[in-house]
């Protein structure tokens, strides 16, 4: 072990070593080191490399604030993490870890080039460097900023852990537990109410864990914790959740919290999900998420070694950790006084406490004497040197016209700005945050939601406040929750009382122009960086921030949104509040999408959508597609077939003797009571009274702006009963808009609507054969053209199972739908599928589908329309019942825009080349020889080959194209340009003389 | 995610049982060949997006199937309250801090 670890100092376990790796080094910890404090305890301070100019940085922080260390995690195969800040990963046997942002090693390092050449990377070095010239963009500059930008390297291979989310409710949840949180809790759990208690580390305890001095009711500040938390504990009603963040607070008391569950295990037990998303419904929520240390703002304050003092307590009083052989402390604030402290009683040694303030406390001044301690108050430090690890500070007094600069040695600087009450959670719900002059920080003003904020991040520094507070609040939640809370008094001796001031940059003598003065560390941004942005405009902190990028990097600002705010405070010369705190939004801390995904991911990320008739198209090896959440049989591929031979089969079956085709995936709305008829004549534009019981009609829904939005075949199965058939994507929106229009608009109708689609299968049987198949099998229904023509629909029975049989047709041929419910689709479909070997029955997909309706100009719509069409626009004004007074979409029909000419109409495309197959999409130009950028006057909606016609066929929208038959049009392709006439829609079998054939 | 009251149900429920159905009290006019085209356009596309309080339809898609009405400040995102698509909007007092 190395002489930077106190033996049995500390809350880790001496007696267990712990062996990891870093950058291929082996390293000793104890059970119960975060990554930062096993290296620390190794004297390694140098981590990572920075984003922007690839300095050397060290472990700034100690805990989920930390912008610097962050490394690239091995927990195995596959689970391979980048970016994980190592002061909260917790070290286990053979974790394997690695630094960031450097090439070909951590300590030489080919990009800290950038770190020369500064001025390209000023504030917004993103919009000044990459403006000009335009032709630059995609072969130069976006591929330099994608490889400079990112932290650490992305993962390679699916993730394969698995991930758990839980609902929970609770009366009171308390966020942090540090002295107010656990106080918080004790109250409310006393009381009975039900209470989770949590915290991102793996201890309980916060504060106390680093901060020793102070004592509760005449215990050490640890053997009352352990006394707390033992009670907490034992209460049945009380959760404690450690290593979980509350990520996000939401409306209602709805708060997410994120547990991390094996990534501390050298071992994981099989099954053991890697992380939980708890979803919280709190009735009371306390806020107790305590403090950040800021850093101070000085040239050379990133240089390894530079760390915050409380850090640098917390890893000697909870890790046994000396962070350095000769340690120089500089502050605005009293706290790093006691760190110093504590370093100097631990036998470390202190070689100076340089503090800004003038006039430091007497007592103060008296500790550091007597611990031999030099003191320069009313001094300031102008910068440091040491190129991979500090080796010196200059120092000299803040008053500028004073001399007497000095370089004083040291392997450690230890800074303390002062501290900033953590308000993220409370901010996510919009709560109102108010300035407070005297402590410098923006405090939670009036709670937005049923919560309390207490503690340090109340700006309650302390631990008597912080505990008096706590408990207070844990009573007053439970009591709000419905319990009878009863707070607790807690006796608090030796604690010191702290002040300090809080500056912007530190007073220097050296050229502001040339420091690298730190504000935000993760995205190298300068205070300097801050004025400039300024001085050239920009007196927002939202526009500061978005032009620097300070804070914006993975830590969200955590250590540098007010020192930045601060100097551009200055900068602008305004106060504070004028300009602004940026909105902090969840995440708190960076989350996986392991934990956001759960459950919902592979087969479980969506539903798929299966027809009772799915199974057989699989074991027939059919490829499918998916439609919506359906998956619906594409083609039936035979041996040797690739999919364009396949289709051109099916068609060609389908034309000569019969197909068999799933169409069980139609949305199906039952559409019964005394006013059925008055209700269709209300939604669909076309007439419906006239239509006789038994007879089909094709069903045309507009929205009331005009455009179309669904269609369909419905059949009149009696005076007071429709059955509308919809899109398949379509169904749950129509039934919506059904609803709503029956419900809201026309509640006296006397109309039931009923969603069908899954009670019915579907079978589509199309072929000049179809009715040679069917007949055997059918009873109660004449199959005879004149008894059950074309638009027929009727109920009876086939193979003795019920069905509405329909004659209806999308392919041009004769043809039937066989509804039957859904529970015998597959028996009937089979039955079928045997007694149409006689006929050479032919299973067709989808793609078969598409071809067939396309050769006779039926539109799908969403395919072939896109919410921008009107019936006219479609060639579908013939489905418009013109007598109608009214219905959903009518009176928009004629506004000005409707009735324009050059609207985009849906027309034929047959291209000149027939074997050219046009791309969907693609767009249509009237000019091909117009200069770039071209008029673009529609585009290509539908395009295949036709094994019938054996050319190409197309619909596509066209400006004026009603009105344009016969034009040439020209679709400019990447490699030349394509051209096609403009044609009427219907490509085959215009007399429909095959419908009966 | 916020708890929505449906008066239907008389229960509150997540908010994902429910669908967003657009502003509230615009009612279909009876016979919209009366309108002109700028009074039609203004019912089709014009809403009055407040800030503050908006009174609102929703729909309890994943429950009862009702749509109904509520009362929502949209600075906070949060229900004032909900009422039954018949009735008619409420008189609401605003509070101070509410624009
Ligand atoms: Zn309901």
């Amino acid at each position: 072990m190395t002489n930077h670890r106190i033996a049995g100092k500390g809350r880790v376990d001496h007696g267990r070593p712990v062996h990891f790796t870093f950058n291929g080094t082996r390293y000793e910890g104890f059970q119960g080191d975060t990554l930062a404090s096993a290296l620390l305890a190794n004297g390694v301070h140098l981590v990572g490399r920075s984003f922007k100019y690839h300095r050397p940085r060290g472990i700034l922080a100690a805990g989920s604030e930390e912008p610097n260390a962050l490394v690239g995690v091995t927990h195995g195969p596959g689970r391979f993490e980048p970016n994980t800040r190592a002061t909260v990963l917790e070290i286990s046997q053979g974790l394997s870890t690695n630094s960031q942002n450097h090439w070909p090693s951590l300590k030489r390092d080919i990009g800290a080039v950038n770190d020369a050449a500064y001025m390209l990377f000023s504030a917004g070095f993103y919009y000044k460097t990459f403006m000009w010239p335009k032709s630059f963009w995609n072969k130069v500059y976006e591929p330099f900023i994608r490889g400079a930008a990112g932290l650490g390297v992305s993962p390679t291979q699916p993730d394969p852990d698995t991930y758990a989310s839980r609902h929970v409710h609770c009366d009171v949840l308390v966020v942090g537990a540090g002295p107010a949180g656990i106080a918080a809790a004790l109250s409310a759990g006393r009381s009975g109410a039900k209470v989770i208690l949590l915290d991102e580390q793996a201890e309980f305890g916060g504060s106390l864990l680093s901060e020793t001095d102070a004592s509760i009711d005449g215990r050490s500040g640890w053997d009352w914790l352990t006394m707390a938390m033992t009670e907490l504990a034992a209460l049945d009603n009380v959760t404690l959740l450690p290593r979980t963040t509350a990520i996000g607070y939401y409306h209602q008391n709805f708060v997410g919290l994120c547990q991390r569950l094996t990534d501390h295990l050298a071992d994981v037990p099989q099954g053991t999900p890697r992380e939980r998303m708890w979803k919280v419904r709190a009735a009371q929520v306390v806020l107790a998420q305590g403090a950040i240390e800021r850093p101070l703002v000085f040239h050379g304050n990133d240089r390894p070694g530079v760390m915050l003092a409380g850090a640098a307590r917390t890893y000697l009083n909870r890790y046994g950790v000396k962070v350095g052989q000769s340690a120089l402390v500089v502050t605005t604030h009293d706290s790093a006084w006691l760190a110093a402290f504590d370093l100097a009683k631990a036998e470390g040694k202190v070689v100076a406490i340089v503090d800004l303030r003038p006039n430091i406390s007497s007592h103060l001044r008296a500790k550091a004497d007597s611990l031999g301690i030099e003191v320069l108050a009313g001094w300031t430090v102008t910068g440091t040197s040491g190129r991979l690890r500090i080796k010196s500070a200059r120092v000299r007094p803040a008053d500028p016209t004073a001399g007497g600069a000095r370089t004083i040695a040291c392997d450690v600087l230890m800074m303390s700005g002062g501290w900033t009450p953590s308000v993220h959670l409370f901010s996510h719900t919009k709560g109102k945050l108010n300035w407070h002059e005297e402590e410098q920080a923006f405090l939670p003003g009036e709670h937005a939601e049923a919560s309390r904020t207490v503690g340090a991040g109340n700006g309650s520094f302390g631990l008597a406040k912080a505990l008096a507070e706590g408990a207070e609040a844990g009573a007053d939640a439970a009591s709000d929750a419905g319990y009878n809370g009863r707070s607790a008094q807690y006796m608090v001796t030796d604690e010191t009382e702290l002040t300090g001031i809080r500056v912007r940059e530190l007073p220097t003598d050296q050229n502001p122009g040339k420091a690298k003065a730190f504000v935000d560390f993760q995205n190298d941004v300068t205070a300097k960086d801050i004025r400039l942005a300024v001085r050239e405009g920009f007196k927002s902190i939202e526009h500061v921030k978005r032009y620097t990028t300070n804070g914006m990097a993975t830590d969200q600002g955590k250590t540098s949104n007010i020192n930045g705010l601060a100097i551009a405070a200055d900068a602008v010369g305004a106060p504070v509040p004028a300009v602004g705190l940026t909105t902090f939004r969840p995440p708190y801390t960076p989350t996986t999408f392991g934990a956001f995904a759960g459950y919902n991911r592979g087969r479980l990320f969506e539903v798929t959508r299966k027809t009772p008739i799915d199974g057989w198209a699989e074991a027939k090896g059919a490829a499918f597609e998916p439609v919506s959440l359906w998956r619906r049989a594409w083609y039936f591929p035979q041996a040797g077939e690739d999919m364009h031979a396949a289709v051109a089969r099916e068609c060609a079956a389908v034309r000569a003797s019969v197909g068999i085709f799933d169409a069980s995936t139609l949305g199906k709305i039952e559409i019964v009571g005394p006013d059925a008829a008055e209700f269709m004549n209300r939604m669909y534009t076309n007439p419906w009274t006239k239509l006789a019981p038994g007879r089909c009609r094709y069903g045309l829904l507009l929205g009331e702006d005009g455009f179309i939005r669904d269609d369909g075949v419905i059949g009149r199965m009696a005076p007071d009963r429709f059955h509308v058939t919809t899109t398949t994507g379509g169904a749950a929106r129509v039934l919506n808009m059904m609803e709503d229009y029956l419900q809201t608009e026309w509640p006296d109708l006397k109309v039931w609507l009923t969603s069908t689609t899954e009670q019915w299968a579907v079978i589509a049987l199309q072929g000049p054969n179809a009715r040679r198949l069917l007949e055997p099998l059918v009873e109660g229904i004449d199959l005879s053209d004149d008894a059950f023509p074309h638009m027929a629909v009727a109920e009876g029975h086939i193979c003795g199972v019920p069905t509405r049989l329909f004659r209806v047709s999308f392919t041009g041929e004769r043809g039937y739908e066989v509804n039957v419910p859904a529970r015998y689709g597959r028996a009937i479909w089979e039955k079928l599928f045997a007694d149409g070997q006689a006929y050479g029955i032919t299973p067709y997909g989808t793609e078969t589908m598409h071809v067939l309706r396309a050769e006779k100009g039926y539109i799908i719509v969403g395919q072939d329309t896109d919410g921008t069409l009107t019936p006219d626009d479609a060639a579908l004004g013939w489905a418009i019942g013109k007598a109608k007074p009214d219905f959903v979409g009518k009176r928009s029909l004629t506004r000005p825009d409707m009735l324009k000419k050059d609207r985009k109409q849906l027309v034929g495309l047959l291209t000149d080349d027939p074997m050219m197959v046009l791309e969907e999409g693609a767009q249509i130009v009237f000019d091909p020889n117009q200069p770039i950028p071209m008029k673009m006057v529609g585009h290509v909606t539908s395009a295949y080959w036709s094994a019938s016609l054996n050319r190409s066929i197309a619909f596509g929208v066209v400006e004026g194209g009603h009105s344009r038959m016969g034009e040439t049009i020209y679709i400019p392709m990447p490699d030349r340009t394509l051209s096609a006439k403009i044609t009427g829609m219907v490509f085959v079998d215009p007399e429909n003389s095959r419908l009966n054939a | 995610m916020l708890l929505i009251h449906c008066p239907y149900c008389n229960a509150e429920r997540p908010e994902v049982e429910f669908a967003y159905a657009g502003e509230a009290h615009i009612a279909r006019p009876t016979d919209p060949s009366q309108l002109d085209d700028d009074q039609w356009r203004d019912h089709l596309y014009i809403r009055s997006n407040p800030r503050g309080l908006h009174y609102e339809r929703w729909r309890h898609i994943h429950g009862c199937g009702r749509f109904f009405n509520a009362a929502r400040d949209t600075l906070s995102d949060k229900f004032v309250t909900t009422y039954k698509a018949s009735l008619p909007r409420p008189q609401i007092v605003q509070s101070e801090d509410t624009p």
